[in-house]
């Protein structure tokens, strides 16, 4: 797979790293409830098709930035600053 | 349908050649309901729903596999069969797993090749010793065989390691299971499958399921490819696909699928005579009967359904293999593929009852999924028969995550690879 780096163009998947899932929304600070915060940490959606995902170019510029993937073809969506 | 196997019945076929065996299981057509579905023919489904028929005479049973009966994970690993835990769930779990192993061939009339070849875990620094001498320490505190070996004692077993002065990783010693070893993966798919529909379970194959049908919070059926199914009870053993299934029914879990790859190179003489683990780095291998070296790592390590390996994690593992063993260099590949599994926070499975009643989950299995198929087919069985977990599964329900009840054996969950 190759990832398009906003920043320094389409490199191979070997100088990323992976950061999970960027659709998640942090629950506000001070937000109680061991559920919120236990579903914001472990519950995945994890799903079978697109997905918006986090990367950092490690081996590159080291900017993170948002990649959009359909997990069940790795074709690449799209890609966001 | 398929008799037992015997030497007569295979005379009977050497002199009559030509003569085609009999089906291993019937082609069954689904029925309109069932007192059980399963979905997955996976080893993991096939192990249910014979121990659904065997220990608790639920007969009426379907597995509806997407596929044929041995493309999924149970035909992907790398056959390793293994108890060296120490954590709470996990060690009575995984060792009631490798007994079961120890008679299985016999109980299910099909020869699976179980081959207690032992596996050596090798240490590469005086803290690894001291963290795999703990390890043996409370295995055998809990009936499990271990045996720590130097330095000398592991090249006098595994010689063709790299105990040269430049290696990179300098062996200190090893930890031996002697009885872990490896199973014929297929067989364990084609025996169970065999033994289950002989019990008057429906193995149905090319159905997938596409929907989970609910009345208010209770499941009632599934849709399928081959149409409407119902049941009441509801169990999901679909390995990297449990997500994806979970969500039918309404239902978010604490899982990410992820690829794994697996190796083997041409055969060549018997050379590597057990299962050999790293400390350095995940990296483990055996020499199969026909001759391969068969291996594998880590996780490609970002959600993945493709099945297909990604080129970076083959040339890292490449690079454990040859610098633990230098000989692999001069082998050459002859394939690679991958399997999707459901990584999940702590890297132990969940077998557990879920929020929506009579649906039932067995999941989450991580790299462990083969080596536990017969103990996770007894225990989710029972967990599907009887409405709660069977002793050995109690700590393997989906709310210890959200307790912080771990069980974080190996390091190798997702809160892991990240760090």
């Amino acid at each position: 797979m190759r990832i398009p780096c906003p920043y320094c163009g389409e490199r191979d998947l070997g100088e990323f790293t992976y950061g999970g899932d960027a659709s998640k929304a942090r629950p506000a600070h001070g937000s109680k409830g061991a559920k919120t915060w236990g579903d914001y940490v472990f519950v995945f959606e994890n799903p079978k098709g697109l997905h918006v995902e986090y990367w950092q170019h490690t081996l590159g510029c080291r900017q993170w930035f948002k990649l959009k993937r359909n997990t069940a073809t790795n074709e690449i969506l799209g890609v966001e600053q | 349908m398929a008799k037992g196997y015997s030497v007569f019945s295979i005379l009977k076929h050497a002199l009559r050649p030509g003569t085609p065996w009999p089906e291993a299981w019937r082609k069954a057509e689904p029925k309109p309901n069932y007192d059980i579905i399963i979905i997955g023919g996976g080893g993991h489904g096939l192990a249910t729903a014979y121990y659904l028929a065997k220990n608790h005479g639920v007969k009426n049973v379907a597995v509806l596999e997407k596929s044929y009966i041995g493309s999924g994970n149970v035909g992907r690993n790398t056959t390793i069969i293994r108890s060296n835990y120490m954590l709470g769930a996990n060690t009575a779990f995984f060792e009631k797993s490798m007994q079961m192993w120890e008679g299985l061939s016999q109980e299910l009339g099909f020869n699976l090749m179980v081959s207690h070849r032992g596996q050596m875990v090798v240490g590469v620094s005086p803290g690894q010793m001291d963290g795999l001498a703990r390890r043996g320490n409370t295995m055998r505190l809990n009936g499990v065989d271990a045996e720590l070996f130097d330095r000398k004692e592991v090249e006098k077993e595994l010689p063709y390691l790299d105990f040269s002065k430049e290696a990179r990783f300098p062996i200190w010693g090893g930890l031996l299971q002697p009885r872990a070893g490896t199973v014929r993966h297929d067989a364990v798919a084609w025996g169970y499958a065999r033994a289950a529909s002989a019990l008057g379970v429906d193995i149905i194959e090319n159905c997938e399921v596409t929907g989970i049908l609910k009345s208010g919070n209770r499941v009632t059926g599934v849709q399928t490819s081959r149409g409407k199914i119902l049941s009441d009870k509801i169990g999901i053993a679909v390995a990297g696909h449990s997500s994806h299934v979970a969500r039918m029914a309404g239902l978010k879990l604490p899982v990410e699928s992820h690829l794994l790859q697996a190796f083997v190179t041409e055969p060549v003489k018997p050379m590597v005579h057990h299962v050999v683990s790293w400390g350095a780095e995940l990296f483990y291998l055996s020499q199969s009967d026909k001759g391969g070296m068969v291996f594998g790592g880590h996780i490609d390590g970002f959600n993945n359904y493709t099945q297909r390996g990604q080129y970076t994690k083959v040339k890292e593992i490449m690079e454990c293999a040859v610098t633990l063993i230098p000989f692999m260099a001069r082998l050459r590949l002859l394939r690679h593929w991958a399997g999707i599994q459901d990584m999940t926070p702590d890297g132990a499975p969940f077998i557990c009852t879920t929020p929506v009643d009579g649906l039932y989950l067995n999941g989450g299995w991580c790299y462990q999924g083969f080596k536990a198929t017969p103990a996770s087919g007894l225990t989710f069985a029972h967990t599907i028969a009887m409405g709660e977990a069977h002793e050995l599964n109690k700590g393997f329900e989906l709310e210890r995550v959200m307790r912080g009840d771990t069980l974080d054996e190996h390091g190798t969950g997702l809160r892991d690879y990240r760090q």
